[in-house]
C-alpha cells in the first residue's frame, strides 16, 4: 500500500509541518515496506521541490494550477483524489494545519475514506489494521482510532512528529490536471509579523489576566530569545489584549511545545485543556493557589513584572559569555 | 436568506474528568451544545437579522442530540431537525446529513470549526464536499452580499478575505462573535416548538474511523516550586533547572 504525502507551501517554501508529514510517512512506509509519494501543487516548479527527498520522499507528483486555483479547497480535492484513485489502495498522510484539515476532510467524503485528525502517532496492530493516536476534550483524553477500507487518511498535528532526513533520490512526474474554475477567489491576505507560527511552536511564553495590561513586550522578548512564540490565555484574549489567534485552551489553539512557560495564568480547566500535553511546563504567578502549579514541572510564585526581567537577563547572560 | 447550523452536544468544558462507558462513549449529563456551534449559530441569528429569511439547525447523534437542537431553538433558530443514527464516525454523519440536506433549500450552511469534545474538523467540509459547494473554514467575519459571500478566514499564518457564490459552507471559530445568552423567553418558546425526527440506521458499507480506546491522559506529576531569596535568584535557578535538569533549552 504506498503512502502518499499531501505537502503545503508558503512563499516558494515549504513549510515545516510538511518535513514532518513527510518524515512521519517514510519511517512508515518503511515499516510496512512501501515507499512515499509527494504531491505538490503549484504555478510552476521550482527548485524547492527537491526538498521533498531530503525528508523521505521518492518520488513527488508535481500538479501545475494557476495561482488563482491555490486558494480553492475543492481544485487540491479533484487533483488528489485523481492521483490517489489510481491506485487500489492507499495511505495519505498531510499535517493538520488549517489547508490541510480541510483538504482531508473534502478528500474522505470524495474517496470515501476512513479519516483521523490531528494525530500524534501512527501504527501498525496486529491484524495490521492501521492505528492512531490523537487527544480529546483538549488532551483530558487520549484515544486510539483504527482505520479501515482502501483509503486511509491520516492528518497530523503540527508539531507532533519528529523531521528526519532520509536524503532519497527523487523521481519527479509532471502532470496536468483539467479542473474547473475555482470558486473561492482570494481578495486579499494579511500575514502575521510573527515569525514562528503559534502552533507548530517549540516554546511558548503565555500571558493571561496577570499581565493586567495590553503590553506583551516583555513575552515578546523572552519568545524571541527562545526562538518561541507568544500566546495568550483566554482571559488575555477577552481583555482585548491579544489577538484570538493567539489564543491557547478549548476554544483556542492547542499547543504540545517543548517548553511553555505561563506567566499570570490562573490555570482554568479550559486553558490547561489547550496547553496539557507540553513537555515542560513552568508558571510564573503571584498567587501561590493557583491551579497552574499543580500542573507546572517548575512554579515561581511571584510578580511576573519582577521575574520575566530576571530570566530575560539570565539568558542573555549566558548567551553573551 | 435560508441558514442552516449544524449543532452537536459534547461533554461540558468544566468537567475535569469525563466519565467513560463500555462502549467507549462519554457518558455523563453534564452536556452543553459546542462552543464552536454556538458560533455558527449566533452568526446565523444575526445574519437573519439583515437578510430575513429562517434558519434551521440540525444535529446527528444520539438521543442526548436533541438537547443540542432545543438549545439551538431557544436561541432563536425557526426550525430544529434531529437525525439519530447508531454510529458516531463523521464521514457517515456528513453522509446522513448530506441526503437531508439535499431536500431543504437553503443558501448557507454554517457548522463550528470542530466540536471541542473529537476535535477533528471534518463533518463540516465533508459535508460541503458531497453538496458539491465551497467550503471556507475558520472564519472570522462574515459580510453577505446578493448572491455571494465574503469572509474572513483565519489561516496559520494570519488572514485573508475570501469570495464565493452562494450556497457555501462556513465553518465558525473564535474571534467571529459573541454568542448571546439563552434567554427565559427563549428557552420557553422553544419547549413548544416541535422538532422533526427521524431514525438512520447504519446500512451502507463506507470505511470505518472506529474508536478503539479511550483513556484519561496521565496525570501530570506536580513539579517543584523554584525557591529563592530575589527575583534574581528565582529566575537564576528556574535557567539552570531547565538547560540541566530538564534539559529543554539549550544556552
Amino acid at each position: 500500500m504506498k503512502v502518499f504525502v499531501i505537502t503545503e507551501h508558503f512563499n516558494s517554501k515549504f513549510k515545516k509541518s510538511t518535513f514532518e508529514a513527510l518524515s512521519k510517512a517514510r519511517r512508515f512506509a518503511d515499516l510496512i515496506q512501501s515507499s512515499v509519494t509527494a504531491i505538490v501543487i503549484r504555478s510552476k516548479i521550482e527548485n524547492f521541490l527537491q526538498e521533498v527527498g531530503k525528508y523521505g520522499a521518492h518520488k513527488v507528483v508535481f500538479a501545475e494550477v494557476s495561482d488563482s486555483a491555490q486558494y480553492d479547497s475543492n481544485i487540491y480535492t479533484t487533483i488528489i483524489a485523481e492521483i490517489i484513485q489510481k491506485e487500489k489502495q492507499a495511505i495519505i498522510v498531510a499535517s493538520a494545519t488549517t489547508q490541510g484539515r480541510e483538504i482531508c476532510a473534502r478528500l474522505c467524503a470524495r474517496i470515501d475514506a476512513s479519516i483521523a485528525m490531528n494525530c500524534l502517532n501512527i501504527r501498525e496492530s496486529d491484524q495490521g489494521n492501521l492505528v492512531c493516536k490523537k487527544e480529546m476534550c483538549g488532551g483530558k483524553i487520549i484515544s486510539e482510532i483504527e482505520l479501515t477500507g482502501n483509503f486511509k487518511i491520516i492528518g497530523l498535528r503540527p508539531g507532533a512528529a519528529e523531521i528526519t532526513v532520509a536524503n532519497t533520490d527523487l523521481q519527479i512526474e509532471k502532470r496536468a490536471f483539467k479542473v474547473g474554475k475555482p470558486r473561492l477567489k482570494l481578495i486579499s491576505k494579511n500575514v502575521n509579523k510573527a515569525e514562528i507560527d503559534l502552533a507548530s511552536a517549540d516554546y511558548i511564553v503565555s500571558g493571561g489576566a496577570g499581565m493586567g495590561r495590553d503590553d506583551f513586550s516583555l513575552l515578546t522578548k523572552l519568545a524571541s530569545l527562545l526562538n518561541g512564540a507568544v500566546g495568550a490565555s483566554r482571559s488575555a484574549v477577552d481583555r482585548g489584549w491579544r489577538p484570538f489567534s493567539d489564543q491557547v485552551g478549548q476554544t483556542g489553539k492547542t499547543v504540545s511545545p517543548d517548553l511553555y512557560i505561563a506567566c499570570g495564568i490562573s490555570g482554568a480547566v479550559q486553558h490547561l485543556a489547550g496547553m496539557i500535553g507540553s513537555k515542560v511546563i513552568v508558571a510564573i504567578n503571584k498567587d501561590p493557589d493557583a491551579p497552574i502549579f499543580r500542573v507546572a514541572d517548575y512554579g515561581i510564585v511571584g510578580d511576573l513584572f519582577e521575574i520575566v526581567p530576571e530570566i530575560i537577563r539570565d539568558i542573555e547572560k549566558k548567551i553573551s559569555v | 436568506m435560508e441558514t442552516v447550523v449544524l449543532v452537536k452536544q459534547v461533554p461540558s468544558t468544566e468537567l475535569d474528568k469525563i466519565p467513560i462507558d463500555q462502549d467507549m462513549k462519554f457518558k455523563t449529563d453534564d452536556m452543553i451544545m459546542n462552543p464552536y456551534c454556538e458560533m455558527a449559530l449566533e452568526e446565523a441569528l444575526r445574519i437573519r437579522e439583515t437578510h430575513r429569511g429562517s434558519i434551521t439547525v440540525i444535529s446527528v447523534g444520539n438521543q442526548n442530540a436533541e438537547d443540542a437542537v432545543r438549545t439551538g431553538l431557544a436561541m432563536g433558530a425557526d426550525h430544529g431537525i434531529l437525525i439519530i443514527t447508531d454510529r458516531p464516525d463523521q464521514l457517515w454523519i456528513a453522509k446522513i446529513l448530506a441526503r437531508e440536506l439535499k431536500q431543504i433549500p437553503f443558501d448557507l450552511i454554517l457548522a463550528g470549526d470542530r466540536s471541542i469534545d473529537q476535535d477533528s474538523s471534518i463533518v463540516g467540509p465533508a459535508l460541503a464536499d458531497l453538496l458539491d459547494i465551497p467550503s471556507i473554514t475558520q472564519v472570522v467575519g462574515i459580510k453577505i452580499f446578493d448572491s455571494s459571500i465574503q469572509c474572513i478566514r483565519s489561516v496559520d499564518r494570519g488572514t485573508d478575505r475570501v469570495e464565493a457564490s452562494l450556497p457555501v459552507l462556513c465553518t465558525a471559530t473564535r474571534g467571529l462573535n459573541e454568542p448571546r445568552c439563552l434567554s427565559l423567553k427563549g428557552i420557553m418558546k422553544s419547549k413548544k416548538m416541535k422538532i422533526k425526527k427521524r431514525e438512520v440506521f447504519y446500512s451502507q458499507d463506507i470505511p470505518k474511523s472506529k474508536i478503539v480506546s479511550l483513556k484519561y491522559r496521565p496525570e501530570r506529576k506536580s513539579g517543584r516550586i523554584i525557591e529563592g531569596d530575589s527575583a534574581a535568584e528565582k529566575a537564576e535557578e528556574l535557567i539552570r533547572a531547565l538547560t540541566i535538569e530538564a534539559k529543554v533549552i539549550k544556552i
